[in-house]
């Protein structure tokens, strides 16, 4: 799994190592501004918008950042690797998980 | 391109959501029959790289930002069903434990991301493709114009689920419930954003995935119908 496709996880490695690059670009995409954003780009929250933007509130590192950290850019790249860490081992194991349903 | 909670009414988010679970029992089911033992790593490589591509925002003229997906890179070297629950995967993940997503909108942005992009471009991919070799320049190409036409396919659905809120549903007062701006709006944007700047950046990572998995692990390209001679060549020159 590991040994025979090293060279598939150590580029996924170094892809997490470089992603605070991601950081740079500090503009929210198109129609994902937080309730800040909106009511200083449209001055209002809509009611519906209101009612649902919070539905979820229990996830534990917002915006891929570790909460209460400094804010600086180092903070933030940090939070952002342990965030790409997180992730990316998450999602392998459950795939690696859904692949023992895998036949031959 | 993840739609947040709040900006979708329920009457559009639940009926996705119901959408999106047989699709994914077909996914679950098609990936048990296509997918080789040998290629589970590479099936939880791609899902991780879809993950943590995303997280490569790219900044946009207007400061507004915009990532590639790498939905039909998946999709290329292992079948658009293993890019459907991979990449549903990695938006669960980013949803539940990062907040980038919305929970009730989950359905909506899987059928957009994770459903509409791998297959559109995988249809593509085998149009262009034919019975060239993956990695000859024809077989590069059809990877590329995939990936720029699947993610745009994405960019496209989200912007008219977010616009036709605007002209769906107001409150009594004339305001707009839920998403605010109109389908001009959110088309004009969403679209020059994905086919000027994502579209390229979903293109390139795409060959470049291709091309690294072609040169270092041969072997997992290999999908039924598209055995490729030509492997042994391109390393010879690389």
């Amino acid at each position: 799994m590991f040994k025979k496709y090293r060279n598939l996880w150590i580029a996924l490695g170094v892809l997490i190592l470089l992603c605070p690059l991601g950081l740079l670009a500090t503009g929210t995409a198109f129609g994902e501004w937080g309730m800040d954003e909106l009511s200083e780009r449209v001055g209002y929250i809509p009611a519906g918008v209101q009612q649902f933007a919070e539905v979820w509130s229990y996830a534990l590192l917002p915006d891929y950042s570790i909460p209460g950290l400094a804010d600086t850019f180092f903070h933030a790249a940090g939070g952002y690797i342990f965030s790409a860490l997180l992730g990316t081992g998450l999602v392998a194991g459950i795939m690696i998980l859904l692949g023992r349903r895998v036949k031959e | 391109m993840h739609i947040p909670d709040g900006y979708l009414s329920p009457q559009t988010a639940i009926p996705m959501i119901a959408v999106m679970v047989p699709v994914m029992g077909v996914a679950v089911k098609q990936v048990e029959k296509t997918v080789r033992k040998k290629e589970v790593p590479l099936l939880a490589c791609a899902a991780a790289f879809s993950f943590i591509i995303m997280m490569f925002n790219l900044p946009l003229p207007g400061g507004s930002s915009a990532h590639a997906v790498g939905a039909v890179l998946m999709a290329i070297l292992l079948g658009p069903w293993a890019a459907c629950l991979g990449v549903s995967v990695a938006l669960i993940i980013q949803a539940l434990l990062f907040g980038d997503g919305g929970i009730l909108a989950i359905g909506a942005n899987c059928f957009n991301i994770a459903f509409l992009m791998p297959v559109a471009g995988y249809a593509v991919y085998r149009l262009i493709k034919g019975n060239a070799d993956l990695l000859s320049f024809r077989g590069m190409t059809a990877a590329a114009v995939a990936a720029y036409i699947g993610l745009n396919v994405a960019a496209l659905a989200t912007a008219v689920m977010f616009g036709s809120q605007y002209h769906l549903f107001q409150a009594a007062d004339g305001t707009p419930l839920y998403f605010m701006y109109p389908l001009k709006v959110t088309l004009a944007v969403m679209m020059s954003e994905h086919l000027l700047l994502a579209g390229p950046a979903e293109a390139i990572i795409t060959v470049l995935g291709v091309w690294f998995v072609g040169r270092n692990y041969p072997e997992l390209l290999e999908r039924p119908g598209q055995v490729i001679p030509a492997v042994r060549e391109v390393n010879g020159h690389v």
